[in-house]
């Protein structure tokens, strides 16, 4: 029950929920709801431990991890950008879809032994600072340090940049987009691949680095929807994201160590004598999540939270001129 | 036709435009359409709703490819793939409904789509870029501003700076005014006009003739896809004329109106309070009645509590004070079905939502009101659809609606059939009272009168109206009283014909609108003596 090492280890599982939630972001901001993420992250997980295992090296692992997922959610894409099916029906298939082929080809991935795992280290320097030394920069995954990075360069992304601005138009008002000469079906496809990318790094960040390993479905234990929650959380901006996702990753801890004390604050631990209470703590984080996604679909609700205004909407090129 | 006298080497025309063809599945859109803009000038595109004039201008704006026909500007050919190509030479279009992204500043939506900047959006530097050009032109607007936050013609003019600032010279307007309040329209003509002495030109699409004659230097007229007049000067052509050319036959402005005959008040509205959808007062204190043979008008800016009235009479909305009777039985705080069966009729300004089903049929569309009662009702509790299909068939023919069959969903039906599909649901159902939200906007001349006749046969059946509008001289031609809103109160109230002139009514009336209490113009002695 040391704080430092919750917070160090939330630090660390947040960062598989922070990839996936700002891929889901970068997806939806452009105005397509892909609830496949967490079929994608499995995807992810198992493709990086097999090609990691088979190859030895954990950063091709990561490769084929990003390019599968992204791969996987171009079926999501087809469906409803081309074929302009409802997002939300798409979704769920794809998560079904994503489950069952890891599940399949990961068959017995599970007894294949150990693989080499993408670097640990220290940050000289930045690790002495007190307090957030330890938690942030001491023998972190290189995966952690890449997060670090990634959310205010993605937030400077969408805010601040050409490229940002064509996916925020897209998302919004897609045919005004459209009557500039922006190609709505093209940067959707694009940022439904780079969401799918960024679930495959999701899932490879768990089975290369947090918790190496592959344990079918509860490798992701639910983590993709924890991540669409998070999202309508954030309300579509990576910085809360980041946020969300280290809190998170620091309950999901602290979950785990609050049932290992007899005594707690004093009084018998009620977490360690009735395994019951322990069941109820982890299921918080899905009943937050399921909570989230209930008040999210409210379409009033959405749009006070900032929303992309076409999200769900399939663009169709308007005939005799509307 | 060789008109070639216009295009001296001196004076090239700004946009040239031969022998346009362009066909739609089961439409000649465009048939061999001339048209010719100069430059500096302020052309009207005049012509009825599905006249063609969109078509012609979309195609001019890159949007739509010609079948036939060739385009020039400034005197060489151009074929256009995109509206971008269109915009390369010059050529901008502001379409009816806004293409701006509401979450995103007025700068942004300026250089959405264009290549500089090409990766940092450095928008400090590029705000005072844009905020210059608007200077330039009169379109005074904060480029640091969310448009959301902007109003309705605030938005335009991020429009018309979204293509002056790509170097457009032609700019298109396509309905401009149809959205504005009227105090907005004067704001554009005089940004339109700025526009023009700095030698833009200016392509004005309409079908209302009082502003065309207002702003335009020459008119061309389509109907039905012909062009019937091209290039006419605009002063010394009669509005009698140029409506004729539009729609193929007189149109009768003074509509032969018999003397009213007021019987007893059926509406009584009396000192009425209500919010509206954010929860703010929109109705504070307003009272009005409305007698029998007669229609009673309320003028107003868009927006001072017009279709919260219209909700708390029709039973949609409630009153938190006050109440509303009809022929004496409280009708507010009921709910629709009460007003309905006391013999309430009701025009909804939002036609396609409020006032029809859109994917329902034209059947299904009339028998709304009166498909609890036989014939439709029948007796084992079914509807009988032959007996609605046979009064829908019935009313179709009565009212003269255009489409295909009876069952034909209404979303198919053009705005003036629709209109009068609600009309024939509302009259066929025999009201005491009738109230109609904006009942023309966005109608064509020849459907306008159409609505404007019903109205006055209810009138004359000794049914009262009390008509809502914003087009003055819809009001003033209708009416025989006019009561004018401002933010929820009445401010006055006018008698129509009463040897008053038109002039010194529309002055009075536009005092009240913009917050006049009548007392205070009688007192100071300017307008009207209602």
């Amino acid at each position: 029950m040391d704080p430092i090492i919750i917070l160090q280890a939330g630090v660390a599982t947040g960062t598989v929920l922070l990839f996936a939630t700002i891929g889901e972001i970068l997806a939806e901001r452009s105005g397509i709801l892909n609830l496949g993420v967490e079929g994608m992250m499995l995807i992810g997980a198992m493709t990086a431990f097999s090609v990691t295992i088979a190859t030895g090296n954990p950063w091709l692992g990561l490769l084929c991890a990003m390019l599968a997922a992204g791969l996987l959610s171009q079926i999501h894409a087809f469906i409803t950008i081309t074929l302009q099916a409802d997002q939300v029906v798409s979704g769920l298939a794809l998560t079904f879809v994503g489950t069952g082929i890891s599940l399949v080809l990961g068959e017995g991935l599970s007894k294949a032994g150990t693989v080499s795992l993408l670097p640990n280290f220290s940050i000289p320097l930045l690790s002495q600072i007190p307090f957030l030394g330890p938690i942030l920069f001491t023998k972190q995954s290189v995966l952690v340090y890449i997060g670090y990075l990634f959310t205010p360069l993605t937030w400077y992304y969408i805010n601040h940049t050409r490229p940002g601005l064509n996916l925020r138009s897209v998302g919004e008002y897609p045919s005004a987009a459209d009557s500039l000469g922006i190609n709505v079906f093209r940067l959707r496809y694009f940022y439904v691949f780079v969401g799918g990318m960024l679930a495959g790094l999701a899932g490879a960040t768990i089975s290369l680095a947090v918790a190496p390993g592959w344990f079918s479905e509860l490798t992701t234990a639910g983590q993709g929807w924890i991540a669409v929650g998070l999202v309508i959380f954030a309300q579509w901006d990576p910085v809360r994201a980041m946020f969300g996702s280290y809190a998170f990753g620091a309950l999901r801890r602290l979950i785990l160590d609050i049932q290992g004390p007899t005594v707690l604050l004093g009084f018998d631990n009620p977490f360690y004598y009735n395994p019951y209470w322990g069941f109820f703590l982890q299921m918080l984080p899905y009943a937050f999540t399921v909570i989230v996604l209930v008040i999210g679909s409210r379409e009033a609700i959405r749009k006070r939270l900032g929303a992309p205004a076409a999200l769900g909407n399939p663009y169709i090129r308007g005939e005799r001129g509307k | 036709m060789t008109q070639t006298t216009l295009s001296t080497p001196d004076t090239p025309l700004a946009v040239e435009m031969r022998g346009i063809v362009k066909k739609f599945p089961g439409v000649l859109a465009n048939d061999h359409v001339d048209f010719e803009l100069k430059r500096g000038e302020i052309h009207a595109l005049l012509g009825e709703n599905g006249a063609g004039k969109s078509t012609l201008m979309n195609v001019l704006a890159g949007l739509y490819r010609q079948e036939a026909g060739t385009i020039r500007v400034k005197g060489s050919p151009v074929e256009f793939h995109s509206p971008r190509d269109a915009i390369k030479t010059g050529i901008g279009m502001v379409h009816q409904h806004f293409m701006l992204v509401p979450s995103q500043t007025v700068t942004e939506n300026v250089l959405l789509g264009l290549d500089d900047p090409r990766f940092f959006m450095r928008l400090p530097q590029y705000d005072e870029k844009v905020a210059s050009v608007g200077e330039r032109f009169g379109l005074k607007v904060d480029p640091r501003a969310k448009i959301w936050q902007l109003s309705v013609g605030e938005q335009q003019r991020v429009e018309l700076l979204k293509m002056l600032y790509r170097g457009a010279d032609v700019l298109i307007m396509d309905e401009p005014t149809a959205v504005l309040a009227p105090q907005e329209i004067e704001g554009l003509f005089d940004i339109l006009r700025s526009m023009v002495a700095q030698g833009k030109s200016v392509i004005f699409i309409s079908h209302k003739l009082q502003e065309v004659t207002a702003i335009a230097d020459r008119v061309s007229v389509l109907r039905r896809g012909v062009s019937t007049a091209s290039g006419v000067p605009s002063r010394g052509v009669a509005r009698q004329e140029l409506a004729r050319l539009m729609v193929g036959r007189e149109v009768i402005f003074i509509l032969d109106k018999k003397p009213a005959v007021p019987g007893d008040v059926v509406l009584d509205v009396g000192s009425i309070h209500a919010d509206n959808d954010k929860g703010l007062p929109a109705l504070r204190g307003l009272s009005l009645n409305v007698r029998s043979g007669e229609i009673v008008g309320v003028a107003g800016v868009a927006g001072n509590g017009q279709t919260e009235l219209s909700q708390v009479i029709t039973g949609l909305r409630r009153c938190k004070k006050g109440e509303v009777r009809l022929g004496g039985d409280l009708v507010s705080n009921r709910n629709a079905l009460f007003g309905i069966e006391h013999g309430m009729a009701y025009v909804p300004e939002d036609r396609n939502h409020v006032g029809s089903a859109p994917n329902l049929s034209v059947t299904d569309n009339v028998i709304m009101k009166n498909y609890r009662k036989p014939p439709v009702s029948s007796r084992t509790g079914l509807l009988d659809m032959n007996a609605a299909a046979k009064i829908a068939t019935d009313l179709k023919q009565a009212y003269d609606i255009i489409a295909p069959n009876v069952s034909t969903p209404v979303r198919l039906l053009s705005g003036g059939n629709l209109q009068k599909v609600i009309l024939a649901r509302e009259i066929s159902g025999l009201p005491s009272f009738m109230v109609a939200v904006q009942p023309t906007r966005g109608l064509d001349v020849g459907a306008i009168e159409g609505v404007h006749r019903l109205l006055l046969t209810q009138r004359e059946a000794g049914a009262a109206v009390l008509l809502i509008s914003e087009e003055l001289e819809e009001l003033l031609s209708l009416s025989d009283r006019i009561y004018v809103i401002y933010e929820g109160m009445i401010m006055g109230e006018v008698r129509v014909g009463g040897g008053e002139s038109d002039e010194a009514l529309i002055e009075a009336i536009g005092l009240m609108m913009t917050g006049t209490p009548i007392e205070q113009i009688r007192k100071e002695g300017v307008g009207a003596h209602g």
